[in-house]
């Protein structure tokens, strides 16, 4: 193990030596981190942004775990009214969808990675960067209001024609919704026109390092889909405000319509919520395995396939809803297609731990659990994708276990690794490895409990979004709370983790992994201008030359 | 306003930093990458435009698909004359955008403003004249979806002024933009003179547009000219009142609209007060009330990025005034151009797709 125990002491006789400037040191106030257009500190503005926005989703869910502890059967003794339940899921939904998962990625690790990552100063339109945080300040106000206004009960997917007729704020959350979508848009945009313009001399394409391809694709996904969203929401706006029609089958509009718009941005958009986190789990597979990545390009190619095949699959949440059945064959099959890119991804995470020195630290330890969890989490999207057993399997909680064990057991996961990975460059702290590690299996236990159960019950029949439930199932739903509960130790843990280190962790010396890419070659934290030269560029995944000096507690790389 | 008496940005570039002039942000190497970048950025954000819109376009296509004939009867209620004008507007304002930027690469900050001030007004008579449409539309009760109100002959026109509301903010807007040219002028400061003379005759082309609408829309009902016939019924024989007019149009396509609105439409849930008249199947809130839900979202979406363009021209306009573009740092303008550009050719689409039905 490679962690790092001793704290790097400075000479006693270097007067600066706690003065150093760095991106966090560079200037104080509350205006200069308000005002900033450091792409550092508006990625660490989303990180505290996006993880509030998680706290309050995961006590959404707790609620509802809660709640499912006995089967309701009659409404006046359940804990919740039917009404509020509905209510409770909905914004828990819509939360972690559009206000955490989306941004969480790309734009708190996205944003603090990529300039360094890349070797610029900056993003390409820093001012444009800064919008986006705003923007999407306000798109989490209009939330916050749907949620103190209450009656919100549509879902995270505001299908019509139920959210034509709900009494609850649904204009206020499909607003805030295309607010979040432009932060959404220009963050993508700021990515796409960074790699692509500002890339230093030396920096090819295929010498980038994943986690940049990844957060390139995501970025053409956020880029091409999220318009499309943005009018279906002003639609969905004016068919409540001005009843325009287009969705509402009373004035020969069509609700199906709806679905239709929605999933063409809200599929892609899973591939927005994972491809980040398939990138950083090639960056900590290779860095803690010392070695270098194995299939780098086809993992670079697999990125811009699954962003660009992503695009032709999203019928498959409407098999039942009505659809020609040449329509739905066809979109079956593409689905089982799209799946093809990830696999070949998890193949290659496997093959770079192969024959390499892993060392099962807190990030190393996330990532494995990464790549069980996801794997469940797609190969029982197949299930669903396959026609026939979709036909069951629609709206129950099979579906539910699958998405979380995708976006929860997938997203998350990684980007609690890439927090725990990036952690020390970020803050300049080393944190408390044996906690993290706790926090991590904590955690995967706990998901595990969570979501298991569900598949069982999913393909019993229980269905998604119900308040009551037969008796029969109340074991499988009394496991998952405990499961449930289990997990928000485990995240705590992490977050205790994480916390104690900003206070008593020692300072984080450059490269505390061993990594290769650009980002370990400044300070930690970096300097406000990330390079004061231009950096020499080199292979990302060239592991050769990197030792450990036992002396500074860090790697270096050999000349 | 001449260009002689301002600093020049190039000037200083050698004194002062001479790796970074003021106009290069300090994140890029250099002019070209800062241009490319800009660029770059502009181009991906038309793309989503193109996807924003790309919603109605793909809406306009499934209901005109499902009822053709709905869009063939409300597309008389669109003068296309109105239509026509402000295609040709449009088309002027973007070859006066690209002037500017030529301008701008040249230096010669007198015509480009000049030509950005042009760009605005032509932008603002589209406006206007937009402004003439939807008031008269919404006088003949033409509202979308389940607000449209059935086209009954000789139903009374409304009265509710909507044009004057339609005009209140540009006047707001004029009466400022006065002020600050009188402001100017007191305070002789060159600047501000630059500034304010095209903001006032953008604003003043607004109410120039209003009166092109209304002498165009005027011609249209008093004019008995149109020889076609069938689906276009804006010809009529006595009444100066446009209630009246429209009105007639909806028992004059009903003979070509009955064969196919029965098969279209026989499984469709209508209510009872409206299957009165088969030529009814057309003229009710879920048939043409759709069409003009359509029509008010393509439109209206569209006019905000017009109202959009303005602001960024004006912008623009300032900068221009503090001399700020040259050869070597003209990507604002550019950028604003191809936006323009794209807006403009929005509008192509959005003409024949709603005006030119048969
Ligand atoms: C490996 C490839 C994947 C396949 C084949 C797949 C397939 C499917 C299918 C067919 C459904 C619809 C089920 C139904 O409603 O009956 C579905 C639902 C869902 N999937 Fe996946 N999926 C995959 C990966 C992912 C990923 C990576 C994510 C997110 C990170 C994700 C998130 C979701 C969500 C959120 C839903 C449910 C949406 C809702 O109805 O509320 N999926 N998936
Ligand atoms: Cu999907």
């Amino acid at each position: 193990m490679s962690v790092v125990t001793n704290p790097v002491t400075m000479p006693a006789t270097h007067p600066e030596a706690g003065k150093e400037d760095n991106y966090l040191t560079h200037s104080s106030g509350f205006l200069s981190w308000a005002l900033t257009l450091d792409h550092k500190r508006i990625g660490m503005m989303y990180l505290v942004g996006v993880m509030s926005a998680f706290a309050l989703g995961g006590v959404l869910a707790l609620m509802i775990r809660l709640h499912l502890w006995t089967p309701n059967l009659e409404a006046n003794q359940a804990w919740l009214l039917n009404k509020t339940y509905n209510q409770v899921f909905t914004l828990h939904g819509a939360v972690m969808v559009f206000l955490f998962i989306i941004p969480s990625i790309p734009a708190a690790l996205g944003n603090f990675l990529l300039p360094i990552m890349l070797g610029t100063k900056d993003v390409a339109f820093p001012r444009l960067n800064l919008g986006s945080f705003y923007l999407w300040i306000a798109g989490a106000i209009f939330f916050l209001f749907s949620l103190f206004a209450t009656g919100l009960d549509t879902g995270w997917t505001f299908y019509t024609p139920y959210s034509i007729e709900s009494q609850g704020p649904v204009i206020a959350a499909t607003l805030g919704v295309f607010i979040l979508g432009f932060s959404s848009i220009f963050t993508g945009l700021n990515f796409i026109v960074t790699i692509n313009t500002m890339r230093p001399p030396g920096m090819t394409w295929f010498r980038m390092p994943l986690f940049l391809w990844a957060v390139y694709s995501t970025s053409i996904i956020q880029v091409l889909a999220t318009p499309v969203l943005g009018i279906t929401m002003l639609l969905l706006a004016a068919e409540k405000l001005l009843g325009i029609g287009i969705f509402d089958s009373r004035l020969n509009g069509d609700p199906i319509a709806f679905q239709h718009f929605f999933w063409f941005y809200s599929h892609p958009a899973v591939y927005i919520m994972i491809l980040p986190a398939m990138g950083i789990i090639s960056e900590l597979m290779s860095v803690h395995s010392h070695k270098g990545i194995f299939g780098y390009r086809m993992i670079a190619y697999s990125s811009v396939a699954i962003a660009l095949f992503g695009f032709l699959v999203w019928g498959h949440h409407m098999f039942t809803s009505g659809m020609a059945d040449v329509t739905t064959i066809v979109f079956s099959a593409l689905t089982f297609t799209v799946s093809i890119p990830s696999a070949i991804k998890v193949f290659n995470w496997i093959g770079t731990m192969y024959q390499g020195t892993v060392s099962l630290n807190t990030p190393m330890v996330y990532a494995l659990a990464f790549i069980f969890l996801f794997t469940i989490g797609g190969l029982t999207g197949l299930f669903l994708g396959a026609l026939s057993t979709d036909m069951h399997l629609h709206a129950t909680y099979f579906v539910i276990a699958h998405f979380h064990y995708v976006m929860m057991g997938g997203t998350l996961i990684a980007f609690l690794g890439g927090l725990f990975h990036w952690w020390p460059k970020m803050t300049g702290k080393m944190f408390n490895d044996f906690g993290g590690i706790l926090s991590a299996s904590i955690i995967f236990v706990g998901f595990n409990l969570t979501f298991l159960p569900q598949f069982v019950l999913g393909t019993r029949g229980m269905p998604r979004r119900y308040a009551s439930y037969k008796p029969e199932f109340q074991l499988l739903h009394q496991l998952s709370t405990i499961g449930a509960l289990m997990l928000g130790v485990g995240l705590l843990v992490a977050l205790l983790v994480l916390l104690h280190s900003l206070f008593y962790g020692s300072k984080a010396p450059k490269n505390p992994w061993g990594g290769a890419t650009l980002e370990w070659e400044c300070s930690s934290p970096p300097p406000h201008d990330n390079f004061s030269s231009a950096p020499t560029v080199g292979d990302p995944y060239d592991f050769s030359k990197i030792e450990f000096d036992p002396k500074t507690g860090s790697y270096f790389k050999k000349k | 306003m001449t260009t002689a008496v301002a600093p020049s940005p190039t000037d200083h570039e050698h004194d002062a930093h001479h790796e970074h002039p003021a106009w290069l942000a300090h994140h890029f190497d250099d002019a070209e990458q800062q241009f490319d970048a800009g660029k770059l950025g502009m181009w991906i954000f038309l793309v989503t435009e193109v996807l924003f819109f790309s919603g109605m376009f793909c809406a306009y296509a499934l209901y005109r698909n499902r009822n053709p004939e709905v869009f063939e009867f409300c597309s008389t209620f669109l003068n296309e004359k109105l239509g026509a004008i402000n295609t040709g507007v449009l088309l002027f304002s973007s070859l006066t955008m690209a002037w500017a930027v030529r301008a701008s690469q040249l230096k010669q900050t007198k015509t480009l403003i000049g030509m950005l001030g042009a760009t605005l007004g032509c932008a603002a008579i589209f406006l206007g004249v937009k402004a003439v449409e939807y008031s008269h539309k919404w006088g003949l009760g033409l509202f979308p979806g389940k607000y449209y109100v059935s086209q009954v002959e000789g139903a009374p026109h409304s009265t509710v002024p909507y044009l004057w509301y339609l005009c209140i903010p540009a006047l707001i807007l004029l009466v400022a933009f006065v002020l600050y040219y009188v402001y100017a002028f007191v305070s002789a400061s060159k600047f501000h003179l630059r500034v304010a003379g095209p903001l006032v005759v953008a604003a003043s082309c607004f109410f120039g547009g209003v009166k092109l609408g209304q002498v165009l829309e005027a011609e249209e009902s008093h004019g008995d000219s149109h020889a076609s016939a069938g689906a276009d019924a804006h010809g009529h024989e006595h009444s100066d009142h446009a209630g009246h007019d429209h009105a007639k149009e909806v028992s004059a396509p009903s003979v070509n609209l009955l064969g196919e609105a029965e098969v279209v439409t026989h499984d469709v849930a209508v209510s009872p007060a409206e299957t009165n008249t088969p030529e009814s199947n057309v003229n009710q809130k879920g048939m043409a009330g759709l069409f003009f839900s359509i029509y008010y979202c393509m439109t209206g979406v569209h006019a905000f990025h017009i109202l959009g363009g303005m602001a960024v021209i004006t912008w623009l306009i300032v900068k221009s005034a503090r001399f700020e573009f040259h050869s070597k740092y003209y990507g604002p303008v550019d950028n604003v151009g191809l936006y323009w550009h794209l807006v403009d050719f929005i509008w192509i689409y959005l003409f024949p797709l709603l005006y030119l039905i048969t």
